[in-house]
């Protein structure tokens, strides 16, 4: 399967990564590659099959809505990000 | 394992673990090393010994812990840049219940970054070097913990397991490896990379020894909904002469006629103690790779969207706007297998090629289980190598993900389905590289497992 330049470009945006050149050409050539090896499912019949995405049949897990002590405050989460003010995580201008 | 008492000081096993850290330094096992701290710890158990009081089953006993288990102790940046600063404000799970048994983390592990790997070469800090040969690799993505052990450093050490992660450097290093069944430890803290088939083991010279650990590491946690209720106590099955599955499909043509050697070697030696070994065939096992990579890239970008440069992580200088910060801290804090994973995953995510890709995988997925449930109704155990070949050479397969991705063939599909698989020690090739079998069992069977691999070895005391 051939995967166009355009194609990738779309995909480094959804994967919000800022990308070169050089880069995209390398994962052009990976991901045709890659895809294709996963392309072999098509072998497979699949018809009326229903689809696995978690294997142990668990459904929704509750708990009591209760305020449990968490050991990080809030001090120890603001101090991980890069630039801070006042209490909040400083980003570049949005609007 | 060496457990402290009036005989052995806690702080004696310590020091002993950090001299061989400087030892084998140039094998760039650690990411980071617990010192002080470390000795601090084993002061006060050989403390709480000499006054008599209780202490934990792993008392002083030493532990490397892979670089993707969070702790307010030390950094955890999951061998990557993006998280090369991160001090995390919470301990994992695990780490906490190693800790209450008065284990002692001596230091962080190299690992593939976000355990993106199979060979720990895509590690921000270099590749780790194999245990046999400084010139193949550990095997991935917990390759650093699989040598720590390996080299004694230290009896045990924590991994996580995706697709192989522990399993793979187990059989490269010529260690126990276990990944048990999914959920049976908790995940809490515990860097995400594919959340349907994350799984977190150990690393230890004995089924023995692994035994041990996991019996403190099990259990439910109500911080990860998806941890199971302890199984652990439940005896295995008696010593029963057991029906063994060979995996025919993974003994076949591509194979190392010395991997295989080794896997008729442990045959043999079952089958001595009464155990019945038939050969099997599962056609779908040849679909496991595709699916696998289909499912966890899905998985990983998903789970590799948290890391945008603001809350915590890397974060690019001299940006303009939002989304240039955004793109650029991801692609300064990623290796390109990080980033390779992350376009893979949104491709089969994508509209227009969802159902083609990620929909066909999980339905292939069910298939697949259904395979194993129909084989189990069968065989106790089923049995393979881990890997078609042992350790390769550092660099060889570097430039060739796809090739990488092979190495993982025989040990993705018991992950896609939740079953537990143990990689041990079946013997060495004549060049002295160890390799690995791989046992298999239906869910919650993994004591069976070990079981059954502690008849291998004569253990150690």
């Amino acid at each position: 399967m051939s995967i166009t330049k355009a194609e990738i470009i779309h995909l480094g945006k959804l994967s919000n990564i800022s990308l070169n050149d050089q880069q995209l050409t390398n994962l052009n050539q990976d991901l045709e590659n890659i895809i294709s090896y996963i392309s072999q499912l098509d072998e497979l019949n699949t018809e009326g099959v229903e689809p696995t995405y978690q294997c142990f049949d668990m459904a929704n897990v509750w708990r009591e809505d209760e305020i449990t002590e968490f050991e990080a405050n809030r001090e120890d989460l603001l101090a991980l990000s890069a630039d801070t003010a006042n209490h909040q995580i400083k980003v570049p201008k949005v609007l | 394992m060496k457990v402290a008492n009036k005989t052995t000081k806690a702080v004696d096993l310590v020091q002993a673990a950090l001299s061989k850290i400087e030892e084998y330094k140039y094998y760039n096992i650690f990411i980071s090393i617990n010192a002080d701290s470390a000795l601090q710890q084993a002061a006060k158990i050989d403390q709480r010994i000499a006054n008599g009081e209780k202490v934990g089953k792993l008392a002083g006993v030493p532990y490397a812990l892979k670089d993707n288990f969070l702790s307010r102790e030390g950094k955890t940046t999951a061998a990557s840049r993006m998280l090369k600063d991160f001090a995390a404000p919470i301990t994992a799970t695990a780490v906490k219940k190693l800790e209450e048994e008065g284990a002692i983390m001596i230091g962080r592990t190299n690992l593939d970054a976000f355990a993106h790997g199979s060979s720990t070469e895509n590690s921000y800090f270099g590749p780790t070097l194999n245990s046999q040969d400084q010139t193949r690799v550990a095997g991935g993505s917990s390759g650093g913990s699989a040598v720590a052990v390996a080299l004694g450093i230290v009896p045990f050490a924590l991994g996580s397991d995706t697709g192989g992660s522990i399993r793979q450097p187990a059989s490269y290093n010529g260690v126990v490896g276990i990944k048990p069944t999914f959920g049976t430890v908790s995940r809490y803290g515990v860097v995400a990379m594919a959340s349907s088939t994350d799984t977190i083991g150990c690393f230890a010279n004995t089924a023995t020894d692994t035994d041990l650990v996991m019996s403190i590491l099990s259990g439910q946690d109500p911080k990860d909904p998806t941890s199971l209720s302890n199984f652990w106590q439940n005896k295995p099955k008696p010593d029963q002469s057991l029906r063994i599955g060979l995996i025919s499909d993974f003994m076949a043509e591509g194979v190392d006629p010395e991997v295989k050697d080794c896997i008729n070697h442990c045959v043999s030696k079952w089958q001595k103690n009464g155990h019945t070994v038939e050969n099997i065939s599962m056609p779908i096992l040849k679909y496991g790779l595709a699916i696998y990579y289909i499912v966890q890239t899905a998985e990983v970008a998903s789970n590799l969207s948290r890391y945008d440069g603001v809350r915590y992580g890397h974060r690019a200088q001299d940006i303009t706007n939002l989304n240039e910060l955004y793109g650029k801290s991801r692609d300064e804090g990623f290796m390109t297998e990080n980033n390779r994973r992350i376009m893979i995953g949104n491709f089969v995510l994508s509209s227009g090629f969802f159902d083609a890709y990620y929909l066909k995988a999980q339905k292939a997925r069910t298939l697949l289980i259904n395979a194993y449930n129909d084989v189990f109704k069968k065989f106790d155990v089923l049995l393979c190598p881990v890997a078609p070949s042992p350790a390769f050479k550092i660099g060889e397969n570097v430039n060739d993900p796809l090739a990488m991705y092979l190495e993982d063939a025989m040990s993705v599909p018991p992950s896609m389905a939740g079953l537990p698989a143990i990689s041990i020690p079946a013997g060495t090739t004549k060049a002295g590289l160890t390799v690995g079998a791989q046992l298999i069992g239906a869910r919650q069977s993994d004591r069976t497992l070990l079981n059954l691999a502690s008849e291998l070895a004569k253990e150690p005391n």
